[in-house]
């Protein structure tokens, strides 16, 4: 509203403005032209005098009026009516572009949930998220937002997960699953039995963690406060010896002097960089929150672009924390019969080892043709099978037997199948490296980054094995977890650069806290890991980080280019001025004109899209 | 006590600075923050002055840009 007002008030200047040129009578055009700079330039001095009143003599409208004065006085009236009013226009320009800009970004964010249909009896009501209670059962129809965290409890449904993880493939979720608010119900009806109240969920994090981020402010910002801070009374303190040194001196004109003078001041305000940086940043927070990764502040996207360690934790990092079968060696038997018989002898375990076997079988268990089931704590299983006898386990279990099994130099774990008094085999069970971890790490390197590390409290070879396959330079493994703060302190200590730790957050808060840049992989979990990271990952991909990396590069590209171009022009219309080859015109475009093409460059943040 | 506040009326990029910065000069502000672009203050101080701080840091504000308002 008051943007359009003010909007009506410009167009009427600028027309009173042209219609003065048509008069060739100097009072009638005179006229037009103090209409136009008061319905223009109003605002602009009445702040000036109320400024001046309390003594702030720096700010941009006092100064503005000041240099629109002195036009007025060396009887440049045209230019001091044109000056005001490209300077309102561009004003204008800028409130408008900031408030587009806002709402980008806000339409990023448009993940709020404005109601809830929650099934109370036989009734459905719609209700605010913020009074639906835990156990709450629900009702979300396709097209419409999740608005809380919950569990299905009926129907099935594609659920497009973008807006949360930046996924752009739908996942098909049925009754069991656990869902996020925030995400969108595709194609089914679902009724999710509520598990979080509004405040805790996956939602309201995201976007208490988004809006609190712009008062984390980054180094560039800070720098850039501070040097506008210097800017103008500098400039200013310039412009009053040029228009007072000089002439002194007896090296021209008053008049002349002064004029360049004037020009000085109405570039005197550093607003393009005030505006343009911090919009650069918050724009590529944005950009980041729409591919799934939260930032918590732009000093963590700038430390980013320039990450030159990277530590990952190992499991649920790089793998996938869960446990299969990788492979099966047999002596004399085939290998499937192997794998059939350890599923067979391991059907009453819950133990890791025989889950993992049975779901590498695949194939239904008949239990009838187990018996005499026998589990040695420490050492594994024997059972008879089909009348066969079989001993599952480890090395202990078949020296036991007075068997000698192979030695294995494999990662995981190794499990020895003994048939009938003979060694018939191992299964190798070893935790998924995750599909993308490889190329994640040789992207990174890519981006320049100079080391990768991975901890883990595995067995070395385990751990190595994992290593080899990813790509990753130094493994520390065998390391407990309170060892891994010490751990990450002494490679902070030995690498220069900025480090970065990844981990899933579960049992790693202080590790994520200690490091210089904390990122916490798989969403918004467990509140320790999102309390204590810098960066989230609203993904299990490691390749995020890449993407992370990408984006911070983007916007750091685009806020030197804002600096260079701002302060470049700003200094050679300056220049130009001091010699008397600038006029108000040209001085008037460096402020405001440059301020708009430094806006909408950092617009382009905003649109930031991943290449590969 | 750390408080965000909405700030109706910041549509100056040098004001904001300008305002954080003379708000971060008063006594018992431990930190602040304002984003032009969020349009919000993150106003930290002791509990027991908070309300005092919070009404200095208005003042403060007030004397630089009177269109601002803070939404309590």
């Amino acid at each position: 509203m008051k943007l359009k007002k003010q909007m009506y008030k410009v167009i009427a200047a600028t027309l009173l403005f042209a219609v003065s040129f048509a008069f060739a009578a100097e009072y009638v055009s005179l006229a037009f032209l103090a209409a136009s700079y008061l319905l223009a330039g109003w605002p602009v001095v009445r702040k000036a005098f109320r400024n001046m009143s309390r003594g702030h003599l720096f700010d941009e409208n006092f100064l503005m009026a000041v240099a629109t004065f002195g036009a007025i006085a060396l009887g440049q009236y045209s230019e001091a009516a044109g000056v005001m009013l490209f300077y309102q226009i561009g004003e204008l320009f800028q409130s408008y572009a900031v408030a587009k800009s806002r709402r980008s970004i806000s339409a990023l964010m448009n993940i709020r949930p404005d109601y809830a249909n929650v099934k109370r009896g036989k009734e459905i009501c719609t209700v605010s998220p913020e009074d639906v209670l835990v156990g709450d059962v629900i009702v979300v129809k396709p097209g419409e937002k999740i608005p809380l965290d919950g569990g299905i409890v009926k129907g099935h449904s594609l659920v497009d997960t973008a807006a949360i993880t930046g996924e752009s493939v739908p996942r098909e979720l049925v009754v069991g699953d656990m869902v996020d608010s925030g995400c969108v119900v595709v194609s089914g009806l679902l009724e999710i039995e509520v598990r979080k109240p509004y405040g805790e969920s996956t939602v309201a994090k995201i976007l208490n963690l988004v809006e609190t981020s712009a008062s984390k402010k980054a180094k560039t910002e800070q720098f850039i406060t501070q040097f506008a801070r210097y800017y103008t009374p500098i400039v200013v303190v310039a412009a009053v010896l040029l228009a007072v040194v000089p002439p002194l001196c007896g090296w021209g004109e008053w008049r002349d002097w002064v004029y360049r003078a004037l020009t000085f001041l109405v570039i005197s305000c550093p607003c393009a960089l005030v505006i343009s940086v911090p919009l650069s940043f918050f724009g590529g927070i944005g950009a980041a929150s729409r591919y799934g990764i939260l930032v918590k502040g732009g000093d963590y996207l700038q430390a980013l672009a320039d990450v030159k360690t990277i530590v990952f934790d190992k499991t649920g990092t790089l793998t996938k924390g869960t446990f299969h079968v990788v492979q099966v060696k047999s002596k004399g038997l085939p290998e499937d019969e192997v794998l059939e018989l350890a599923a067979y002898a391991g059907v009453f375990s819950s133990h890791p080892v025989s889950l993992s076997v049975r779901t590498a079988f695949a194939a239904d268990i008949e239990e009838q043709a187990v018996g005499e089931f026998m589990e040695i704590a420490g050492q594994g299983i024997t059972a008879t099978v089909r009348g066969r006898k079989v001993a599952v386990g480890n090395r202990m279990l078949m020296m036991a037997q007075g068997l000698e099994p192979e030695n294995v130099a494999l990662g995981g774990t190794i499990s020895h199948v003994a048939v009938d008094g003979e060694y018939a085999g191992w299964i190798a069970i070893a935790d998924e490296v995750k599909e993308d971890a490889a190329t994640a790490v040789q992207e990174l390197k890519k981006l320049g980054v100079q080391r990768t590390v991975m901890l883990s409290g595995d067995r070395k070879t385990a751990a190595e094995a994992v290593a080899d396959i990813v790509g990753i330079d130094v493994v520390c493994s065998e390391l407990l977890p309170q060892h891994k703060v010490e751990q990450l302190e002494a490679l902070m200590n030995c690498y220069a650069g900025h480090l970065a730790y990844v981990g899933d957050g579960i049992n790693d808060a202080p590790v994520l806290a200690r490091a210089d840049i904390g990122v916490a992989m798989g969403g918004v979990g467990t509140d320790a890991a999102v309390e204590a990271a810098d960066v989230v990952l609203m993904t299990d991909e490691p390749m995020k980080l890449a993407t992370a990396v990408k984006i911070s590069r983007r916007t750091l590209n685009i806020v030197k280019q804002n600096i260079v171009f701002a302060l470049g022009i700003k200094f050679a219309v300056l220049g130009m001025g001091a010699l008397g080859m600038a006029t108000m015109w040209e001085a008037v475009f460096a402020d405001v004109g440059v301020s708009v093409i430094a806006i909408l460059n950092a617009l382009r943040v905003l649109y930031f899209k991943n290449k590969d | 006590m750390r408080k965000t506040f909405n700030l109706e009326g910041l549509d100056c990029a040098n004001c904001a600075a300008k305002i954080e910065t003379a708000i971060r000069a008063l006594e018992g502000v431990k930190e602040v923050s304002i984003s032009f672009l969020t349009q919000k203050m993150t106003l930290e101080a002791e509990d027991a002055i908070f309300d005092e701080v919070l009404n200095n840091a208005e003042a403060v504000m007030k004397s630089l840009e009177d269109e601002i308002e803070i939404c309590r």
